[in-house]
């Protein structure tokens, strides 16, 4: 097989879809979107979080069936009853998470569902093993394909997630942000793995959040909104701006809210504050009205600081003192009842109980309000819900939908008026952007800065250094669990903050 | 994300709820249950001309008001994620308690005493386990189902209690009202209660939060290993009080009371619709397959069916009634 050059689109494709339909209880997830995807050409999918891109994927790999529309393998329509189906038509997915087992060896974990076999159906051992080692080599790795995958690093088991994908003949795969996860070096391995494929003609599609790289690696472009096909093209033809606009709907400035700030009186007082193992020493003052950034590299024990801050875990020293009076924050019932929130990096998990209704969510923490000596009032829950809502302008069919129904960004709005809704004095925001589109990072950021204005203390833990600088009066920024530097706003530089966080 | 806040003032667009509570209700398992036991019954009454006698029915209530005042119980701490396997050798040892107390001269009003105590004790040493020393329930309960009831045959050995005071029988053999028992009016005023604290209150919701997510929960500032302990203790409580009516209705006390309780009272929740894993379930779920079971046994007993069939035909409708949506939707989706 050979590349084709990216300019002029073989024009038959691998594979198109044509008016794909998939519709949720209360959600149109999928409204007759259309892709096509060519033959050694990377074709980049664009669109916010919720635009449907998931929901395609699965589409595409036989995991949901669709309500409409057409499926073409080299122009002849197929419908994929199950993952096998699609396996057989050559297309494969590598996923931001792939399920590898720590227990099997490399090889077994590559041919895990297809392995060779020899004579009566039993599995061909050294077959394997050796085709392993062969496609290992093809994407780089350097592994012994009889090792136990738990003796492997992060970055090697990714290289044999890849290699699993790739084990079976596959011309088309699908790449779902497959670099979220990975060091800048191994960023860089990977555009060479995706330049191998496309030279060796395969269909590529791959969905990121990140511009530079979809202008680095794509040839062709395709955009969704709210499950809606928006455009296609040329990479070449288009610039970020065009991209953006078409991801939203509308100009989105990368603006942080302009903010003047109202410092007020000390809210909290944090004073030699240490854990076993995870952080030393951490004292800080914040005041009312205040946002004070948390900057650190990953692993620098600023989220396990929040944790403990917020009753989760038990710190072995210091003193938290909230409007002057000395408190003992020993669970996140406590800490909540003395008006400190904690809005956890993790949304699914910690953040949100996915399984039940917006409205459960938001009234969680406040039932003891909404509720009259123990018994629910459903009427007082619906309105507390709608309240805090709206103030988030969230989306959602209903206020009876399932969290885990939700965009990113909207399961974040509803983790965030839970909160409000308990009227904290101080708000801990850990990572509040990160995975969630645009349009709702601009929403969050104006929020954060709205509640600000109206009095209330804002901890931001972020890792992003525009939203850093862009969003904090003051920052602190922690290494290897200890506090390094603590910078007002005018100290505050990209530079400044990597040297700190870095220790050089 | 959806279609229907388009609009430009999304602000004031999200309704409370697509489906009334009334159409959720009618698709709900709850629903097919109930036609469930409405097919048993009528079968029921054609299979034996003695089924439809008040006497009768009356005395096919016995074969599930005990196991059934457990289940309530055991629905929220399935519900919560946990489960408690130990519950019939709670019967055994409460049982055994009330017998030793009665050996010593205690009258019915310290009967009582004994056998609910003995269940709270029994249910917080589980919940002490599980909640405090952060053991899974299912291995703690195996363990202590095995300890409860072995105390009770070291005390006992091939002996049994028996002499329980005539006022003591009211308890299992009673009736407040010509064919209505003590214990359905106990298990209708229970499954009341039940209902609303799971439906109704700050703590029914709480369960349901730790049985979704209980990491989520315990970051909502939920108490989440105090409402998992309370519900060790519920369900020790209500072992108690079946103990109670189970010692009442029998006159005596043997170690092998009660034996192999645990599964029914497990088949009986997991029937109602709550997920063994946690996360959902109803308490007219849990009543509905408490008198599907009733039926069944009773209605297979006057057909003069095997105990050994019944439990086969207990295990097949339990299989095939959680297969029967899963077969609907399957079906649907082709």
């Amino acid at each position: 097989m050979q590349s084709v050059p990216a300019a002029d689109p073989d024009p038959t494709p691998v594979l198109a879809l044509d008016g794909i339909t998939k519709t949720f209880p209360g959600v149109k997830a999928l409204s007759k979107v259309r892709l096509a995807l060519y033959p050694g050409q990377v074709t980049a999918l664009i669109g916010e979080n919720g635009a449907g891109k998931s929901t395609l994927v699965k589409v595409l790999t036989g995991i949901y069936q669709p309500d409409g529309g057409a499926i073409r393998v080299d122009g002849k329509e197929v419908s994929f009853a199950g993952a096998q189906a699609a396996a057989d038509a050559g297309i494969t997915a590598i996923h931001q998470e792939t399920v590898l087992f720590d227990e099997l060896s490399v090889a077994e974990n590559i041919f895990l569902g297809h392995a060779p076999r020899g004579r009566f159906g039993l599995i061909d051992w050294a077959e394997m093993s050796r085709r392993a080692a062969e496609i290992l080599k093809s994407v780089g790795a350097e592994i012994d394909p009889d090792h136990k995958l738990r003796d492997l690093g992060i970055a090697n088991k990714h290289l044999v997630a890849i290699s699993r994908a790739l084990s079976i003949d596959a011309r088309v795969v699908v790449m779902d942000e497959p670099t979220a996860a990975l060091s800048h070096k191994e960023i860089h391995e990977l555009y060479e793995l995706v330049e191998t494929l496309k030279a060796q003609g395969k269909a590529i599609l791959f969905i990121s959040h990140k511009f530079d790289e979809v202008f680095r690696i794509a040839d062709r472009y395709t955009v969704f909104r709210d499950g809606q096909f928006v455009g296609e093209g040329q990479i070449d033809a288009v610039d970020e701006a065009a991209l953006v606009k078409m991801m939203v709907g509308r100009d989105v400035s990368q603006i942080f809210p302009e903010r003047q700030s109202h410092i007020g009186e000390v809210v909290l007082d944090v004073a030699a504050m240490s854990h076993p193992t995870e952080f030393a020493d951490i004292g800080f003052t914040l005041r009312r009205g205040e946002i004070l950034g948390f900057y650190g590299l990953v692993g620098a024990g600023r989220s396990e600081f929040m944790q403990a801050l917020f009753g989760i875990t038990r710190p072995s020293a210091g003193q938290v003192t909230i409007d002057g009076d000395a408190t003992a924050l020993t669970s996140p019932a406590e800490a909540v009842d003395a008006g400190i929130v904690y809005v956890p990096e993790d949304r699914g998990a910690q953040g949100a109980i996915t399984a039940l209704p917006i409205f459960q969510n938001v009234t969680l923490p406040s039932l003891r309000r909404t509720s009259r000596s123990g018994f629910i009032r459903l009427a007082e829950e619906f309105s507390l819900a709608r309240e805090y809502t709206s103030r988030l302008d969230l989306r959602a069919a209903s206020l009876d939908t399932a969290v885990g129904n939700l965009s990113g960004g909207n399961q974040q709005k509803v983790v965030i008026a839970k909160w409000l809704a308990t009227k904290p004095k101080v708000i801990i925001l850990d990572e509040p952007t990160k995975g969630i589109d645009i349009g709702s990072k601009a929403a969050v950021h104006a929020f954060m800065a709205e509640l600000a204005a109206q009095g209330l203390a804002v901890i931001m833990v972020s890792s992003e250094i525009p939203e850093v600088l862009g969003m904090s009066d003051r920052v602190i920024i922690m290494r290897e669990g200890r506090m390094v530097a603590e910078l007002d706003r005018a100290e505050m530089t990209p530079e400044t903050l990597v040297r700190h966080a870095a220790g050089i | 994300m959806s279609p229907t806040d388009q609009t430009s003032d999304a602000r004031s667009a999200i309704p409370d709820r697509l489906q009334s509570q009334l159409e959720q209700r009618l698709k709900s398992w709850e629903s097919l249950l109930l036609l469930v036991a409405i097919a048993i019954f009528v079968a029921n009454s054609f299979a034996s001309p003695y089924f439809l006698n008040a006497w009768n029915l009356s005395d096919a209530t016995f074969n599930f008001t005990e196991k059934a005042m457990i289940a309530f119980a055991m629905a929220l701490l399935i519900i919560s994620g946990e489960i408690d396997l130990s519950v019939a050798a709670i019967i055994a040892l409460a049982s055994t308690a009330m017998g030793a107390a009665l050996q010593l001269g205690a009258g019915t009003p310290v009967l009582i005493l004994v056998g609910l105590g003995t269940g709270l004790l029994c249910g917080a040493f589980n919940g002490f386990l599980v909640t405090r020393m952060g053991l899974p329930s299912i291995v703690v309960t195996i363990g202590t189902m095995s300890l409860f009831r072995g105390i009770s045959y070291i005390v006992l050995g091939d002996k049994s209690f028996q002499g329980y005071p005539s006022d003591f029988a009211f308890f299992g053999q009673g009736y407040v009202f010509w064919v209505i028992s003590f214990e359905i009016v106990l298990f209708t005023i229970l499954a009341v209660i039940y209902g609303i604290v799971l439906h109704k209150t700050n703590f029914g919701r709480a369960v349901y939060a730790i049985g979704n997510n209980p990491t989520g929960a315990l970051f909502s500032g939920i108490r989440v290993a105090r409402v998992k302990f309370i519900l060790f203790l519920l369900t020790g409580l209500m072992a108690g009080v079946a103990a109670i009516c189970l010692t009442s209705r029998l006159g005596s006390t043997r170690p092998s009371i009660a034996f192999g309780w645990e599964l029914e009272v497990v088949t009986m929740v997991v029937l109602g619709g709550v997920n063994i894993l946690g996360g959902s379930g109803t308490i007219p779920g849990v009543v509905i397959a408490a008198f599907v079971m009733g039926l069944v046994t009773f209605g297979l007993g006057l057909l003069n069916v095997p105990g050994i069939v019944m439990s086969i035909v207990i295990g097949s409708l339990l299989i095939g009634v959680i297969a029967l949506p899963r077969l609907w939707t399957m079906w649907r989706q082709r």
